[in-house]
This record gives structure tokens, sequence and C-alpha cells, in this order.
């Protein structure tokens, strides 16, 4: 490979490049299966068209280690932490603000499927015109005096979720020349144990920027890509309010080791 | 390319997977006294500070760190309240973004060992633009060497990766602990069993 420009703002090579760069690491990845190599579940944290990664990504292996007690354990949010109405993202300020207002909601559980009871969501995103209210989004969209972006939640105790928002616009990055990052809401998520903290992105079914954005295609694995994409429910969608969508969340395994009893004490908590 | 034949559901419980925290967290996750574990007040008060370097050993302005630690006396908190600390109640937890120069302080106690007999240490979670997934990391404290010579982890270790887990006591009883991302000096970033993380090409 040529030697790739590692300032993340130099936007010089073109999609069609970038496009390329992920082909070929897709491909060498589903080569790989067919050989009965590994799968990859996880995005690739050293991911060259995602030039950000360049600098950022250890170039050592990960060292495989056993929790030790604290790190079975996480910290614990309630209602201390976060009120009710933070869940409204379309209520934090004096007027309605613009764009399609939706419902995102669905179930967080661990890789045993055991639901993630009264733990802290976070998310955060664009609005409707692809405009973060952040100090570094230079990008010329208008800002929403009504839209922050930003909401959270205590699980239930089924460990499901539910956000009240706008549904956020595409943006533009400096990654590449004219690069277009796909809709998408940032998720915080914690679990039982320390180990399965987990931040990640949520996108929106059909999106045409699938295919061109190297965030989303560090993931080398079509599967695993689609278990970012919330799926439209119109169950959720509320008469002459809102549209709705449903993701799931699994978090990784627990290794701590659970017994009934667990469950039980956890629901008069 | 496709959008997904079925939507995730309960029953594939394979993880899912990690996205950058990317440029825009800042107004959305740090909230008022996140780094501050214990008032500056507290007489145990220790300052946990350092910065986060890239492969180039430049500062990374644009990271995310959360630590998670027992109190003094090796306990590990249930105890709500982070997110808005009463200045009373210890909860093990904080969260800070790293400055304009890639540099970050937490205030808080030495933690004590959740065993007896074991090395101490803090963990420490990061977040950053360019980091597809978060890194995990030990921060242990330099003191009982006997326990440190003793500890799993560490003694897994070569000498010249084991040094990036122990951080260095100050003077004034502050500890310093500089995260680097990638290089010679890269820390030892840590994989738990149950939790996939994929690094891409790896040198060692």
């Amino acid at each position: 490979m040529a030697e790739t420009d590692t300032d993340p703002d130099a936007a010089k090579a073109s999609q069609d490049e970038i496009s390329a760069e992920m082909r070929e690491i897709h491909d060498v990845y589903r080569r790989s299966r067919d050989d009965g190599g590994p799968e990859e579940t996880s995005a690739r944290m050293n991911f060259p068209p995602y030039r950000s990664s360049l600098l950022r990504s250890p170039t050592k292996s990960l060292h495989h280690t056993d929790p030790e007690e604290i790190e079975l354990h996480s910290p614990a949010f309630g209602e201390r932490d976060v009120r009710t109405l933070e869940s409204d993202l379309t209520i934090q300020h004096g007027g309605e603000p613009i764009g399609e207002r939706i419902v995102v909601t669905g179930r967080i559980v661990d890789g045993d499927g055991r639901p993630i009871r009264h733990q802290l969501v976070e998310v955060w995103q664009a609005n409707a015109a692809g405009r973060y209210v952040h100090k570094r989004d230079q990008h010329p969209a208008p800002i929403d005096p009504n839209f922050t972006g930003v909401g959270r939640t205590i699980t239930g105790p089924d460990g499901e979720y539910t956000f009240t928002t706008i549904k956020p616009a595409p943006y533009p990055w400096k990654n590449h020349y004219n690069a277009w990052r796909p809709a998408h809401i940032h998720f915080s998520l914690f679990g039982t144990d320390f180990t399965q903290r987990l931040i990640t992105q949520m996108y929106f079914p059909g999106d045409p920027l699938f295919d061109l954005d190297p965030i989303y295609q560090s993931i080398t694995d079509q599967s695993a890509r689609d278990r970012l994409v919330a799926a439209y429910d119109h169950s959720v969608a509320n008469h002459e309010w809102n549209t709705g969508y449903r993701w799931d969340i699994v978090l990784s395994g627990s290794s701590r080791t659970w017994f009934e009893s667990d469950a039980a004490s956890d629901e008069e908590h | 390319m496709s959008t997904p034949a079925s939507p995730q559901t309960s029953a594939d419980l394979t993880p899912t997977p990690a996205q950058t925290v990317g440029p825009f967290y800042g107004y959305a996750l740090p909230f008022p006294d996140g780094e501050k574990l214990v008032d500056r007040s507290h007489p145990d008060a220790i300052r946990l500070h350092g910065t986060v370097y890239d492969g180039d050993g430049v500062p990374v302005p644009d990271a995310l760190l959360e630590i998670w630690q027992a109190d003094g006396q090796g306990r590990i908190s249930a105890e709500h309240g982070s997110l808005i600390r009463d200045g009373y109640t210890f909860t093990g937890w904080g969260r800070t973004p790293v400055d304009n120069v890639g540099r970050f302080r937490f205030t808080t106690v030495d933690p004590g060992p959740t065993e007896e007999g074991r090395a101490p240490f803090i963990l420490l979670t990061v977040f950053a633009r360019g980091l597809l997934d978060r890194l995990f990391t030990r921060i242990y404290l330099p003191e009982d060497t006997g326990a440190l010579a003793a500890d799993p982890l560490l003694s897994s270790l070569p000498e010249e990766r084991r040094r990036t887990l122990i951080a260095a006591r100050e003077e004034d009883g502050d500890l310093r602990f500089d995260v680097h991302l990638q290089g010679a000096e890269e820390t030892v970033f840590l994989q738990y069993p149950n939790t996939p993380q994929v690094t891409g090409p790896v040198t060692g």
C-alpha cells in the first residue's frame, strides 16, 4: 500500500480510493472466513481507511487477562443520577425541535441473555440538519435552539430502554474528500461487569451511505455490521405523534458466577 | 449493500460491535465533577494524572477516560450518585475528557487490595476519536513490590511491557500514569474472556 496520510483532516483521498481500500480488506476477510478463519464480531481497531485509527490503535496484541473481583463489578447508577425526563430529547428547550420525531426503544441483555437491569444508558446525536451542538463541529448546517441531542436513561427491570428524539441527518467529515457519515445515534452502555462497557453507534435501516463509511465498514463482517442497524417498528409509532425504531443491544458475556438468588435480590433493588 | 435480512433479536446473543466515541462526545458525556471520585479536601485525596499519546508520541486532545476502583479499604462501591456527586459518597467511578494537550487528572484515593495480599490497582477505560473500540488497562500502585511481583497479570509480562502498567508516585503523593496508544512504549491493553475485540494487524 502507498504511504497513507495520517492527518485525519487532510481530506485528500477520494471516495473511490477509500472504497477500494475497504473492499480489499473485506475481500481478504471473506477469503479468510471461506478458509475457516475466525469470525470478527467487532470493529477492527486498526482500519486504515478510517485515517484517525492509524496512530491511535494498538499495534501489539491485547493481553489476555482473567478478571479480578473489581472487574466483575460495574459502577451503579440510579434515579439519583438521571431524571426521568432526560430520556426525551425533544422537551429540553422552550419549543419543539425541527425534524422527524421518533421513539427508539429496545432491550439490553448480556451475552447469556440476562437483562441488564437498572443500568445507565447515554445517547448523543446530531440534529435533523446533521449538526452537533459541539464547538468543534464546523459543518455549516443550522443549529436548532430547541435541540441539544443528549439523553440519558436507566434501564427497566427487563433491560428495556426508550428514548424520544429527532431523527438525525448524515453529516460531512474530513476523513477523505466528500466524506459523509450515515445518520446515527451514539450509545454508551454499562453492564454488570466492568468488562462489558460499550460505546457504539446505532444506524437507521437502508442508509445509502453504509457502503461508503469507513467507521461502519471497520466491522469487516456483514452480519456484525447488521447488528448496529435498528429496525423500523410500527408498533412503536404513535398516532399523529412519532414513528419508531427498535434496537436491541447485546453486551459481552458476564464472567460472574450467577445464582438464581441474584436475580431475585436485583428485583428488590 | 444489504439492509439486515432480520433485525437483531434477543435470540442472537453475539455481542453488539463497538464504534468510536467520535469527536463530538464533549457536550454529552463529561459532567460536572466527573473527575472527582473524592473532594480535594478529603484527607486521603490524591491526584491521578498523566497524558494520552498517539503512535507518534503526540498528545491526543480528544480522548475520554474512565476509572473504576475500590475505596481505600478495598471495598467495591455499589452506591449510586456518580453523575450528581454529593461530595461524600464514594462511588468508585469517574470520567474525564483530556484537555487540549492530552492531559487528564482525577481526584481520588489510593485503592486498597480487594483481596488480602493482592496488588491494588485502578481500572482505566480509554475512548478516543480514531479508536474504534474501547481499551482497558490497569493502573497499579507502585508501593507493594511483593504483591506486584506475585501479580498474575504483571508476572506474565516482560519487564519493558510490565512497567507500562505501574504508576509513578510523585513527591507530593500524586500518581502519574501516561497512556501510549501505540508505539515503543505502548501501554499494555487487556482482553478479558467473553469480550471480543479485534485489533487488526499486530506486530507483537
